[in-house]
This record gives C-alpha cells, sequence and structure tokens, in this order.
C-alpha cells in the first residue's frame, strides 16, 4: 500500500480551524506535530487517552493542584501564557510542599488563532516544564468559533509528591511566626497591566514569572517547621496574607519599610494610584515559619537566584478579628484589606 | 523616588507630631475636614490619624469624584449605555458607583453594554478618530482638576468636526460644595468643623482666591495642602495655629504648586468650552446651586444629553443610608447601620464606600483597626 502523504501543519501562515478541534485526522496532526514535539516525553508520545504514571517513594503523598490561565495580552516582557501555564501550576504544587513531577494541558483554541503563535506558546511551555523538571504527560484540545473565545485558555493540572512528615497549610499560621516573602511584589501585574492598557512607562516592567520548585524545596531544607507557603498571585500579598489571617484565625501585621518593591512598580503604582500590595506576582513566594527559624529561612532564600531579594516582612499575632495591618512608613498603622473587585486606577 | 520619598518621612512625621502635640490646647477639641478624596487616601493609607493628638479629628469630605455622583446620573449613563448603540467611556472607579437595583456600569457590562474604562479624556477621542462608525460618550466626571482635560477633547474634537463623540458631562465644582458644609445639610444640621485642608490638585487649577470669600464669611479657616502625608501634617499643624490664634484665613502649604490666581489656561479653557448649569444633584449633599458645568452652547453639538435626548430624574437613595451625614462631619462611618453589613467595598450601597477615597470606603479598608468599636470581620 502507499503511504499517504499528509501536508504537514503550515506553522508559519495557518490559523486554527475547526477541524482541529473535531477528533479528526487534523486534529491528530495538530497534536503530533505541535504538541508531542513541544513536549516531547514519553508518555505523550504513547498517544494513549491518559498517562500511567511510577509509583511514589514510600511515605510520599500526592499533591494536585489545577488552575486555567486566561491572560491577555497572550504574550508579556518576562513570559507568555505557555510559560505562565506551567509556572502557575508547578508552584501551586511547590507551596503546597511538593514536589512537582507531572502536568496535564487542557487548550481551548479559539477559531482563526494563527498557528505560529500557538507553535511560539506550545515551545515555551515545553521549556518551561523542562526547566521545572516536570513532565507534560497528557492534554486535550478543543476549538470553539471566532468571538467564543480569546485566542487561547490553558488549563493546566499538576501532580507532585509531599514528602513523608512533611506538612503545609495556611491554616498553621501562628502568633509569634515570622513572614517572608522571597523577591519584590507585583512585577506581574503591572507589567501585563501597562501591557494591556498601552501604558508607556520608562523603565523596566517585566513579570517575574518563573518555577519556584527549586525555591520551595530550599526553603522546606531551611525552616523544618514551615508553617506554609503561598504565590501571591491574584489579588496580590494583600489577598493572600487577609486568606492566611482567616483560615489560621490570627492577626498579621507588617512593616510598611521591610516591604521590596521595585522602583519601576512603585512609580508605576504612584502613576495609577495602585498599591504594590494589590498587584499579583508569579514568581515570588510568601512563607511562614516560626519565628527562631526567621533567621536560617531568610538566609536561604536569598542564597537561591530567584531569592536574593528576599525579606523578613512582618509578623504573625494573636487576633481574633484576623485583621492584617500595616505599620507604614510615616509612623501610623492600618488595615490591609482585601481589593474589591480589580485594581481600578483612581481618577485623582 | 526621591521627589515623594521626602514627603513621607517616618522622622519628620514624627518631629511634626510632637510638635502638634505641643500646641494643641488640652481645654477644646479640633475637628478638621479634609475636602478632598485625594487626603483621605493620603491620610488612611499612612495611617495619620495615629499620629495626631487623641482631641483632634479629622472628617472625612466629600471630594471624591465618584462619591459625589448622585443615582440619577448614573442611572443616566446606564440608559445610555443599555438603551443607544454606544460605546461609553467612563474612568476607571466610576464602573463601580452602585446605582439603583444593585446595578452598576460594571453590571451594565456584564449584560452586554459596551462600557470601556480609559485612563486619560484623550483615549476617547482617539477612540472616536479611530472608530468612525462608532458613537463614543466619554462619560466626564470630578472636580477642577478633570475638567481641563475634557475641554481640551471637546475643543479638539469641534475642530476636527467629529460627529461621533460626545461628552455626558458631570463636571462639578469645588468651592460651592465646601460652601454647601459649611451652611449645614438640607436637615439644618452641622457637625463641628474648625477648619478645612483645600484641595491639592483643584487649587493648582483654581488657585486659592476662590476660598478666601468662603474663608471669611464663615470664619472658617482654609490650608491648602499636597497630597502626601508630611503636606498634611503640616497643614493640620497650620490650621490648629490659625484656631489658636482666632485667625481665619486662607493659607497655602502647597507652595510648591499652587499660586493664588491658579492655572490661568486651564481656567481660559475651561471658560471657553463650559457654561455653569443653574443646579446640580450632588450625591450626600442634595441639590446645589451654580455647582456643576454644562457643555457651553457653542459646543452644544458635543453634549450628550442632547444628542441622545437623556433626561435627568433625580433618584432617592437607601433610605438607611447616612452618607449624606458622614460626607458632612455629622455621623461617621461606622456609625451608619449599612457599614460593614449589607454596605462594604464589594457591595458597596452608598457612594462613600465606593471608591478608596471615599469616607466609607477609606475606613473599612484602611482604618477599622482603629479604636472605634466597630469590630467588622
Amino acid at each position: 500500500m502507499k503511504s499517504v502523504y499528509v501536508r504537514p501543519l503550515d506553522l508559519r501562515g495557518g490559523h486554527v480551524d475547526l477541524a482541529y478541534g473535531g477528533g479528526g485526522r487534523a486534529m491528530q496532526q495538530l497534536i503530533g506535530e505541535l504538541f508531542r514535539q513541544a513536549f516531547d516525553n514519553p508518555w505523550l508520545a504513547r498517544g494513549d487517552d491518559g498517562a500511567v504514571l511510577p509509583e511514589l517513594a514510600p511515605g510520599e503523598r500526592l499533591v494536585v493542584s489545577t488552575d486555567s490561565h486566561v491572560v491577555s495580552p497572550l504574550f508579556f516582557p518576562g513570559g507568555d501564557i505557555g510559560s505562565l501555564s506551567v509556572h502557575g501550576t508547578v508552584n501551586d504544587v511547590a507551596m503546597m510542599g511538593g514536589r512537582p513531577l507531572y502536568l496535564s494541558a487542557g487548550f481551548i483554541l479559539e477559531e482563526g488563532f494563527p498557528l505560529a503563535d500557538l507553535q511560539r506558546i506550545a515551545e515555551s511551555m515545553g521549556r518551561a516544564a523542562a526547566d521545572a523538571g516536570v513532565a507534560i504527560v497528557t492534554g486535550d484540545t478543543k476549538v470553539v468559533e471566532r468571538g467564543k473565545g480569546d485566542g487561547v485558555f490553558i488549563t493546566t493540572t499538576g501532580v507532585g509528591a509531599l514528602p513523608a512528615g512533611r506538612e503545609l497549610s495556611g491554616a498553621f499560621a501562628r502568633p509569634g511566626d515570622a513572614v517572608l516573602v522571597s523577591g519584590s511584589l507585583g512585577e506581574h501585574g503591572m507589567a501585563i497591566m501597562a501591557q494591556r492598557e498601552g501604558l508607556a512607562f520608562d523603565g523596566d516592567l517585566r513579570s517575574d514569572s518563573a518555577a519556584l520548585h527549586g525555591l520551595a524545596a530550599a526553603a522546606l531544607a531551611a525552616s523544618p517547621g514551615l508553617r506554609l507557603m503561598r504565590d501571591p498571585t491574584r489579588g496580590g500579598l494583600a489577598a493572600t496574607l487577609n486568606e492566611i489571617a482567616r483560615q489560621s484565625t490570627v492577626g498579621i501585621v507588617l512593616e510598611e519599610s521591610a516591604l521590596p518593591v521595585s522602583p519601576a512598580v512603585a512609580a508605576a503604582c504612584e502613576f495609577l494610584g495602585l498599591d504594590p500590595l494589590n498587584l499579583a506576582s508569579e514568581g515570588r513566594l510568601l512563607a511562614v515559619c516560626p519565628g527562631e527559624e526567621a533567621a536560617p529561612l531568610l538566609a536561604a532564600l536569598r542564597a537561591h537566584p530567584l531569592g536574593r531579594q528576599a525579606a523578613l516582612i512582618g509578623e504573625v499575632i494573636a487576633d481574633p478579628r484576623c485583621f492584617v495591618q500595616m505599620q507604614t512608613t510615616l509612623g501610623g498603622r492600618r488595615m490591609v484589606d482585601w481589593l474589591a473587585g480589580e485594581p481600578l486606577p483612581r481618577i485623582c | 523616588m526621591k521627589y515623594v520619598d521626602a514627603f513621607r518621612d517616618g522622622e519628620i512625621a514624627r518631629t511634626l507630631a510632637t510638635a502638634l502635640a505641643r500646641e494643641v490646647r488640652p481645654d477644646r477639641t479640633y475637628a478638621f475636614m479634609e475636602f478632598c478624596g485625594g487626603h483621605t487616601h493620603a491620610i488612611s493609607r499612612y495611617g495619620v490619624e495615629d499620629l495626631l493628638p487623641r482631641n483632634l479629628r479629622l472628617i472625612h469630605g466629600p471630594g471624591c469624584p465618584v462619591c459625589v455622583l448622585p443615582t440619577g446620573r448614573i442611572e443616566q449613563a446606564l440608559r445610555l449605555a443599555l438603551d443607544h448603540p454606544v460605546t461609553l467611556c467612563v474612568y476607571g472607579d466610576t464602573l463601580r458607583v452602585p446605582a439603583a437595583g444593585g446595578m452598576s456600569l460594571l453590571k451594565a457590562r456584564a449584560m452586554g453594554a459596551d462600557v470601556r474604562m480609559i485612563y486619560s479624556a484623550t483615549d476617547a477621542l482617539a477612540l472616536a478618530r479611530r472608530e468612525p462608525a462608532r458613537q463614543v460618550v466619554f462619560f466626564a466626571i470630578g472636580f477642577e482638576t478633570t475638567t481641563p482635560p475634557t475641554a481640551l477633547v471637546v475643543r479638539e474634537a469641534a475642530r476636527l468636526g467629529l460627529a461621533n463623540f460626545s461628552v455626558l458631562c458631570c463636571h462639578v465644582l469645588t468651592p460651592p460644595a465646601i460652601r454647601a458644609i459649611a451652611e449645614g445639610g438640607p436637615d439644618g444640621e452641622v457637625g463641628q468643623i474648625d477648619g478645612f485642608i483645600g484641595p491639592a490638585h483643584v487649587s493648582t487649577v483654581i488657585g486659592t482666591g476662590p476660598y478666601a470669600p468662603f474663608a471669611a464669611q464663615f470664619r472658617k479657616p482654609v490650608v491648602i495642602a499636597g497630597f502626601e502625608p508630611l503636606d498634611v501634617m503640616q497643614a493640620i499643624r497650620m490650621l490648629v495655629r490659625q484656631v489658636n490664634e482666632g485667625r481665619a484665613e486662607v493659607e497655602n502649604e502647597f507652595t510648591r504648586a499652587v499660586t493664588v490666581e491658579g492655572n490661568l489656561k486651564a481656567q481660559a479653557l475651561m471658560a471657553e468650552v463650559f457654561t455653569l448649569r443653574d443646579s446640580f444633584e450632588w450625591r450626600g449633599l442634595g441639590v446645589l446651586p451654580r455647582s456643576a458645568l454644562r457643555l457651553a452652547d457653542a459646543f452644544s453639538g458635543f453634549d450628550a444629553e442632547r444628542r441622545f435626548g437623556l433626561e435627568y430624574t433625580p433618584l432617592p437613595d437607601h433610605k438607611a443610608c447616612e452618607c449624606a451625614a458622614v460626607l458632612r462631619g455629622v455621623t461617621r462611618a461606622w456609625e451608619c447601620r449599612l457599614f460593614g453589613t449589607v454596605c462594604t467595598p464589594e457591595t458597596p450601597v452608598g457612594a462613600c464606600m465606593v471608591s478608596s477615597e471615599g469616607a466609607c470606603a477609606a475606613y473599612y479598608a484602611y482604618g477599622r483597626n482603629r479604636d472605634s468599636g466597630a469590630d467588622v470581620p
């Protein structure tokens, strides 16, 4: 029998059409030529409906987390939706104390989306996954009609292994604990906002998007009593701390002068009337540890390339009202509340 | 950020606080209103009140552009956005202002209205130029600070002969509002107000002149202050001195930006493009004569109220809402029984809860930890 000629995907000028989600040959081709190439691992290469994963070490438990990514613009200074979709989920697993191992990825593509962009995104995901030491072992692709999506949406689910004897939770913070953050705040949020709204700021506004598994491992090693880790994404540090205060029924007091904020983000916030505490980071971790472990934890974070600007920013106090407060540089003390809705620029 | 950090210095703040504590008379209380939302925000954000003497309190005034917008005006914008094929361009925090029945422009957007957030009036004009087939309406709100930019785009639209651009003009004026507060509300109630911290950015435009007749007539000192926390503290100190010495003058703390005559160019521009409305309804202050602007006759072709035949119907605020009393310093935010229960930043009932510059929202977001007896979870 003659081997059937299949025209390769036009990865330069082609676009996603409805056939790519139809379950037919076109979809197979998209998966084969684009995703399998970019993600390159034996599980995906088998082409099964799912992946059978090896056993964990004795005593280890599974950590699972999932995250959907709908960022606009898809490409931004410091990353793109592909790398972000890997970092976001890898980080969620790592914040739970888990060693990230595998990812699944679900794509919702909009009809008309350029294949070249899709390839760029897939390759970025592949690189991010390889850097984070995880494999994208299974996935799914759907195509929606033009106008019913925003180019591409990506949902990733991550699986990791939690070492025996460790457990972290937002409910574990206790009065006297120290609050640390691994680097400057709000860089992702401000970079996206500046790009999205076409705000031309001088200075270097780049997303901080990064995989935190290495930094998280260093934190776990340095602080045997580590209570919890979180990545302050949507809602920023303010939302994350308020969640923790609620979960643990404690209060938290921050020291404003200790908060790491880059000059570029501080200036942009000043201009727009925004607070860096409300802006998302995608490559920073927040850690709460017993007070006496703060010094070794801080040293360990600073020793890691992603944690050079780590800082001790506050402490946990007893407060049944679960208030997060901040000692301001001026000498006053104010609440740090959740933001109501999206951060919107103030008028004057 | 050298240029602002100097005005937030903790050490200078402590020195000022000590001086203030020395200068206030222990046998009396002091109540000063900061008119502007910008000041409210700075006071709350930096915890300025913690540095003030116990017998001195600040009343957060109505100078927040979105807070003074009455329900009827939001309703007008909603009708425009929902019933007409237009693109409505609005400043960010206008989106959340509550209207009747839990509606807001944000909700209208979810219902399919084309409402877009813009950063400056020129963004709206640019959109109209880019897409001539689209009717673009700019929902122009704010005090004298945001008025000159609106004037500029209206004049530019006229120069270009743009047929698809118009303005729903809700610009309001500061001096009539301050006067209304000093005169007391509709019910005649006046809280203790011993002086005013005058607006920063507004005063760069209108100058210090317009406050003089007011200070003289009502015997209330006014100190124009910048928006940084140390500006506010210094202005408070100047007010305390005036009160102690029995003076009621207009003084200028914000000399690095504000002059007596203000920005004459901006004033001329405003005079060219706008004219006074006979009266305008304010949220919390009621109907105030000659307190707001509409487009002058020469530019009436760009008036969205005319172009789309929008009538204005005043709508009553929520019965239990005490914004009106809060804005005049008669009631404190946490004393309102809606505060923190049904009225929160997520579900604002009254205007003061909408923007972080509003008296209630500022207290909710930044000040709940203060000694008030208001234990809101």
